[in-house]
């Protein structure tokens, strides 16, 4: 949302490579998202969507190539707070009920100083970041008194609350009715408006077609299509998803032996 | 002897400003511990900080002080297995809790001390506090409030979200580690007077007991505290009070005194719960089709006793799995 250079691209993947317990998930992929630019990314199950924003985040190291953050390289990059982020959840419950207005609070962390108390300016960035996705009236609700939907919108708001330049957005529209649906576009749309960068992992694309920039299409960890937007109906007929394993759910599967993690094993990286 | 005389001794004295802040300290970390679906893991820490103890023992120097290095270390030992491994550690957490219980009982064995010596470490003791043990506490307890007041908004944003944390430039990592030390800290605070192994409810209980009644992150950090305070000194009292007429150590009176608040707030939660989900506004969806109620001999308003839900611009009656709305003389079915 400030206006500094705004002319580098905010997201530039060169190559990129990406294993998960040494089974290669993203070959050689290559993207650049402008600054402004509002990206979807499109494939089924197991293509690498996630993967590739899980990347872009730096949650998951890359084996090749380069990835760069507003024209730094991932492994330098500090200045994390123009970077949004809303992972892939279903709820933004805990196990201590806290209001509205504490999860999307805890959105300014990365711009919070240690050990000093919250200032004017971020509660001011919380009400705006309510206000966006339409939940300003309901900032002292409980988290788990509103709708899954709704619910998506708080951790959207979280993201916001942060003023971020970039928005990396996984699944938000997973399991969220239409009028949350629209909500949710409209919040996108003001954020748009405001010259920030979106990228969308969606299945649903629904209201935020309008939105949409350019359209990229994971298959079996490539890029598949990159070009004008597409609906995820045209997608998925466009590219037939083959049968191939799913390689995403390695890292989950567990038997009832006690499991631990041989201590080298520095798979996943950790800041 | 009257009850009164007996906190003007010394040691009950001691005693007593121990129980104060441990009651504050130990809820306080407990809430993030609670928070992140890891309410046993206190629980882990105690058992280890046994070997702790018996380490004290053996070699002659303060038990207290051994106890916050080996529950320390263990603390630590379990974030990076938690870590290195998947979601579901709890196996290989468990199989330290019993080396750390197994290694206490043995080497305080080899050190030739009794049961009766452990005991006042497992349970808690009364008259065993010395004057350093309250100068440790009073630290260690200072130590756990400020970085846990001070640095609760990052805390927060670890424990209720780790990737969002990541991508929001906190080091996850340390701030995990950060809450394992404070834990493995606020357990060694507390072994003086709940004991190691029952120091893990004085964590957990009051959170579960504040958590009842908050709706916030806030009220449940300080009404934990508060209730925290209430149990570990009312208990306290009570077992010295008892002590007249029957042998009572203060570690289960504390626990004991802890659940029975939890009980009586417990109702209460559940009827909060059911009325804030009765009560949450029906969403606004158009065209259903208009439909009035048959016979409706009842007159709803304000105070008939049927919850008035908000839908949209008016509020719905609910009753028997019906939701009228007043339309001119009569009811809508919404």
């Amino acid at each position: 949302m400030t206006a500094a250079t705004p002319r580098v691209s905010p997201v530039t993947l060169d190559r990129v490579s990406v294993s998960i317990g040494g089974r290669p998930i993203l070959r050689d992929v290559d993207l650049a998202v402008r600054a402004g630019e509002m990206v979807t990314l499109l494939g089924p199950n197991g293509s690498g969507k996630s993967t590739l924003v899980r990347t872009v985040t730096g949650l998951l190291p890359h084996t090749r190539g380069e990835v760069r953050l507003f024209g730094t390289l991932l492994g330098e990059f500090a200045e994390w707070q123009r970077l949004g982020f809303v992972p892939q959840r279903s709820t933004a419950t805990t196990g201590v009920p806290s209001t509205v207005r504490e999860v999307v609070a805890s959105g300014r962390v990365g711009r919070r100083r240690l050990f000093r108390p919250t200032s004017g300016e971020d509660r001011r960035a919380v009400e705006a970041a309510l206000e966006v996705v339409g939940l300003a009236g309901r900032s002292s609700y409980g988290v788990s008194q509103l709708s899954g939907g709704q619910q998506q919108r708080v951790l959207i708001a979280r993201a916001l609350a942060g003023e971020p330049d970039l928005l990396v957005l996984d699944e938000p529209t997973a399991g969220v009715d239409l009028p949350n649906q629209q909500a949710l576009a409209d919040a996108l749309a003001s954020l748009k408006a405001r010259g920030a960068t979106i990228l969308l992992v969606a299945h649903e694309i629904g209201p935020m077609m309008p939105l949409i920039d350019r359209s990229v299409v994971m298959r079996d960890g490539r890029v598949a299509y990159d070009g004008p937007p597409l609906s995820q109906e045209v997608a998925s007929h466009t590219h037939h998803a083959h049968d191939h394993p799913d390689h995403l759910d390695h890292a989950g599967t567990h038997d009832h032996a006690p499991h631990v993690a041989s201590p080298l094993d520095f798979e996943r990286r950790r800041r | 002897m009257t009850f009164l005389d007996l906190l003007s001794y010394d040691f009950m004295q001691r005693a007593l400003i121990a129980a104060l802040l441990t009651g504050l300290a130990a809820p306080a970390i407990g809430t993030f511990l609670v928070q992140r679906r890891l309410a046993l893991l206190g629980d882990g820490i105690g058992h280890v900080a046994v070997t702790g103890v018996a380490l004290g023992l053996l070699t002659g120097t303060s038990p207290t002080w051994t106890a916050v290095v080996v529950a320390v270390l263990g603390a630590a030992l379990m974030e990076l297995i938690r870590e290195r491994g998947h979601t579901n550690g709890d196996v290989a957490l468990a199989l330290l809790f019993y080396g750390g219980l197994a290694g206490g009982v043995l080497i305080t064995g080899i050190a030739r001390e009794g049961a009766a010596t452990l005991q006042t470490y497992l349970f808690g003791s009364l008259n065993a506090i010395s004057v350093g043990d309250v100068w440790s506490t009073v630290v260690l307890a200072a130590v756990v409030l400020v970085v846990v007041i001070g640095l609760s908004p990052q805390l927060f944003a670890v424990a209720s979200d780790q990737d969002f944390a990541r991508v929001a430039g906190l080091s996850v990592r340390a701030y995990n580690l950060l809450v394992a030390v404070l834990a493995a800290v606020s357990i060694t605070v507390a072994m003086r007077t709940v004991g190691l192994l029952l120091v893990s409810a004085l964590m957990v209980v009051p959170v579960a007991t504040s958590q009842q009644l908050a709706r916030s992150f806030r009220a449940t950090l300080l009404g934990a505290m508060v209730v925290g305070c209430a149990a570990s000194v009312g208990g306290l009292l009570l077992s010295a009070g008892l002590s007249f007429t029957v042998p009572v150590a203060p570690g289960p009176t504390i626990v004991l005194l802890a659940l029975a608040m939890f009980t009586a707030t417990w109702p209460v939660g559940i009827w909060l719960r059911r009325r804030s989900r009765l009560m949450a506004p029906f969403p606004e969806v158009t065209a259903t089709p208009h439909r009035s109620t048959d016979q409706h001999p009842h007159a709803h308003g304000d105070d008939c006793g049927h919850p008035a839900v908000p839908h949209g611009d008016h509020v719905d009656y609910v009753h028997d799995g019906h939701r009228h709305a007043v339309h001119g003389e009569h009811y809508d079915e919404h």
